[in-house]
């Protein structure tokens, strides 16, 4: 949570010089791994579970694998931004609930373009009024996009009367072409990570993002807009929580208020999954669609093989995964720091 | 927060007043609310009311107690609520040799899976809202495989009459849960451990060039807390008569945390304010019970609870150090 500027400058490589040559070595072998490392699992598990399952490498089990999810994978999308810059956005599974429903209202009350700009803008205010906080108001990530998960949750009870209301998608709406069958949502999505991961490598605020991560106050001192820059991610982050709500909601037909539950938790864990650190300065959006990817399939996987547990067991399961992945990082990471 | 008096206005400095607001806002906003609840309806102050609430609030000032010493270590334990849900789920097992043996090996569990996450941050370095997260995605799925996916009826007399009966008119709960906050505060202020934890939120480099325990200091807190949450889980288990992994202690860590940050701790760590953090719980359970009362929806409550963190932890940041 304390900004990397707080900690205190790792001792510079003291490394002998005649032990370089394999310190650099190994060095750039556990860059690679918590780099790739989702990759390979992520390749692993399908290779394993495509030779000894029947059911695993169907159509109609992957279609359901991707065209179920691939909305919520938005959400990962927008936390790996924050999750550079060394903050967190907690408050990701109510905006993608309260996208839903103004979607859905939209929908119902205007029209399909409605129903696209309502969610992302008032996704881009909410963003704004958290980015603000946490970049000029100086509070934690933590704190702020916590209130802001309560408040969103809020304002959604609010327009929904307690959730007594539900908002339809009107059948043969133009609005719900956008999350029907398989391609369509995975190709926005596919889009959408490809337009993310041009934006962090190829743009002046992708190189500002990745920066500031790395350490706020050189950033600063470089002259870098990091308060603009800050707030723009929790923009990013939270408009991407409100189209994917949308988007759900043309998917489900109805706006429903009691989704998105936790779904914050499963974004980070992606997010920490696929090698990106976080304190920030370091990961890729690559790294994250293999997080979100790897989750998905071995959701599937327990699904398939452990059913009789149910989804406690699926829980357990990803809550041991994340701390494996965790711990595996920080020992990388400590490699690579030679410390 | 509601604004306290101020001293005369030569002593007006910015400074004075944010260091004034951060020590006591919280107890002015206390008993202003007192008092507006009290004229705004007159039942409030009445002996069946106060109880409901003091039930209610206990577990959440049980589990915000260990809250408030990892956050005193710059940490955050976002795993208390899946620890309730383990010692709601390991209570049903063990209440039939006794309820005093079944909250024992509740805070068993508690402790282990408090370590797990302690040793996590102290020694393998993680940080601690990860470190914790995963277990509490974890803990709530081990807590459902031990119960099964049903709410299980608990009728042992021993867990009732810790969830419902009372001393001198005070509930038990509430009784439990102000002796942890004495014996929280006495460790704090005036320990060797309390010293080594606030010193260690601090600064955690220098304490340990200091040639303080750190890892041990921090391994203990976390512990603490699972300890307290397993407690809390045993009381919600005893108040509400069933064992509900699937749904008790949902929350909880947002509860908590809220408590505590509205009880003038601050996140960055190096002082823990249990008076404070006790006030804080009191102030959260309060003022959602008068809205209520007041027929003010839910969602404006949540509205407001979220308003209420951002003018508290606004209120608590450390000016001019930036």
């Amino acid at each position: 949570m304390s900004p990397s500027a707080l900690r205190p400058a790792t001792a510079p490589a003291g490394a002998a010089p005649d032990a370089a040559q394999p310190a650099a070595l190994r060095e750039r072998l556990a860059s690679h791994i918590q780099r790739r490392g989702a990759l390979a699992v992520l390749v692993l598990m399908v290779a394993i579970a495509s030779a000894t399952s029947d059911t695993f490498p169907t159509w109609s089990n992957i279609s359901s694998i991707l065209g179920n999810n691939a909305f919520v994978w938005l959400l990962a999308l927008g936390m790996t931004f924050v999750i550079l810059t060394g903050g967190i956005d907690l408050s990701v599974g109510s905006l993608y609930a309260l996208g839903g429903v103004l979607g859905a209202y939209g929908a119902h009350a205007g029209g399909t373009w409605l129903a696209i700009v309502l969610p992302l803008a008032v996704g881009a205010v909410w963003g704004s009024v958290q980015g603000l906080l946490v970049s000029r108001a100086g509070m934690a990530p933590f704190i702020v996009t916590l209130a802001g998960l309560l408040g969103a949750r809020g304002l959604l009870q609010a327009l929904t009367d307690e959730g007594a209301t539900t908002y339809l998608v009107p059948p043969g709406a133009a609005f719900r072409s956008l999350g029907e069958g398989t391609w369509t949502p995975v190709l926005i999505v596919a889009a959408l990570f490809v337009l993310g991961a041009l934006l962090l490598t190829r743009t002046r605020f992708g190189a500002t993002v990745t920066a500031l991560g790395g350490n706020e106050s050189a950033a600063t001192l470089m002259g870098l807009p990091v308060a603009r820059t800050k707030v723009l991610v929790y923009v990013l982050s939270a408009t991407l929580a409100a189209a994917a709500g949308a988007l759900g909601s043309a998917r489900l037909g109805s706006g429903v208020t009691t989704i998105g539950v936790g779904y914050e938790l499963t974004a980070i864990a992606s997010v920490v999954i696929g090698g990106t650190l976080l304190t920030g300065g370091s990961g890729s959006i690559g790294g994250t669609a293999s997080g979100v990817l790897v989750l998905a399939v071995i959701h599937n996987l327990i699904d398939h093989y452990f059913s009789q547990y149910g989804s406690a067991f699926t829980d357990t399961v990803n809550g041991a995964f994340l701390a494996v992945v965790v711990l595996a990082q920080t020992l990388l990471s400590r490699t690579r720091q030679t410390d | 927060m509601t604004p306290t008096t101020w001293p005369g206005p030569d002593l007006l400095d910015r400074a004075r007043l944010t260091r004034l607001l951060q020590a006591y806002g919280v107890y002015a906003a206390l008993v202003a609310l007192f008092v507006v609840a009290a004229v705004l309806d007159s039942s409030f102050l009445s002996a069946g009311n106060v109880r409901i609430q003091l039930f209610q609030v206990a577990p959440t000032l049980m589990v915000a107690l260990g809250m408030a010493l990892v956050i005193g270590t710059e940490g955050v334990d976002l795993s208390v609520g899946a620890v309730i849900a383990l010692a709601a789920s390991v209570v049903p097992l063990y209440v039939g040799y006794g309820a005093p043996l079944a909250i024992l090996i509740a805070l068993v569990f508690g402790a282990v899976s408090g370590a797990l996450g302690g040793t996590m941050v102290a020694f393998a370095r993680i940080q601690p809202i990860v470190a914790t997260l995963s277990l509490m995605i974890g803990l709530r799925g081990v807590a459902e495989l031990i119960n099964g996916n049903s709410a299980k009826p608990v009728m042992d007399s021993g867990l009732l009459s810790l969830g419902s009966d009372g001393f001198a008119g005070v509930p038990l709960m509430a009784w439990i849960a102000g002796v942890c906050a004495v014996l929280t505060a006495l460790l704090v202020r005036r320990t060797t451990f309390g010293r080594q934890l606030v010193a260690i939120g601090d600064n955690r480099q220098a304490s340990k060039l200091a040639g303080l325990p750190v890892r041990r200091v921090l391994v203990t807190v976390y512990v603490l807390s699972g300890v307290l949450a397993a407690f809390a889980g045993a009381m919600i288990v005893g108040h509400g008569a069933e064992a509900d992994p699937a749904n008790q202690g949902l929350n909880m860590e947002l509860n908590a945390i809220t408590a505590v940050v509205v009880g003038g701790t601050p996140l960055t760590g190096g002082r823990v304010r249990v008076l404070g953090t006790v006030a804080g719980a009191l102030f959260m359970q309060l003022i959602t019970a008068v809205l209520t009362q007041h027929n003010v929806h839910t969602s404006y409550t949540q509205l407001v609870e979220a308003a209420i963190i951002c003018c508290a932890v606004y209120a608590s940041q450390e000016r001019g150090t930036r």
